[in-house]
């Protein structure tokens, strides 16, 4: 399903115009991104959590070449699956 | 290691729901229950093992996994592990450059 998809079904199951399923859905994404942007966390009951993690920069190598490379630090978003949505892409089954 | 910053807010389905209630002109019932059905939606593609692409974000990927070996780590009692199915995330090219100022992480 595409971001696409994802705004035709929201328009057909609630019965809106396209565009406005449109904004909503825009609306949702930008504002997580902003959320986690922003250092915050974000909780979505039934869906899953996501966060940031932060890597400290390391001295790398690559073991054929043995050519060192500064890896820089960095920040990842991190997601956790919420308990009924990991129980239904189980089929159902608690894992 | 990675290391998480100290605590700070937590964004909830709440906080999606009033910027659509500002800034769409639903009612706040209106604005929660359009909310609810993008997440629901996104839980039924999820469920039937569809994959969720959303550009500019990240995409939703329902992986299978074997069978395996375990070991309950409190009484070290081995057991069998079923063959489950799990969600994972892979962050956009996009969400990690705005998360690492622009540059790709």
């Amino acid at each position: 399903m595409t971001k696409s998809e994802l705004i035709d079904e929201v328009a057909l199951s609630r019965n809106l115009p396209r565009r406005t399923a449109e904004e909503v859905v825009n609306l949702i994404f930008d504002g997580m991104r902003e959320a986690l942007v922003n250092g915050e966390r974000i909780e979505i009951r039934g869906f899953g959590s996501f966060k940031t993690r932060h890597y400290d920069g390391y001295t790398g190598r690559n073991p054929k070449t043995s050519q060192t490379i500064e890896v820089a630090p960095k920040v990842l978003p991190v997601f956790k699956v919420g308990k009924e949505l990991r129980v239904r892409v189980n089929g159902g089954e608690e894992p | 290691m990675p290391h998480t910053p100290t605590a700070s807010r937590t964004m909830t389905k709440a906080d999606l729901v009033e910027r659509v209630y500002e800034q769409v002109g639903f009612s706040k019932k209106e604005a929660a229950e359009v909310v609810e059905s993008v997440f629901e939606s996104m839980k039924q593609a999820l469920e039937q093992g569809d994959k969720i692409k959303i550009s500019g974000f990240g995409n939703f990927l329902v992986r299978e996994k074997a069978a395996r070996r375990g070991r309950n780590p409190q009484t070290s009692e081995a057991l069998v592990i079923p063959s489950r199915r799990v969600l994972v995330f892979k962050p956009s090219q996009v969400l990690k450059a705005a998360l690492n100022d622009g540059s790709p992480a």
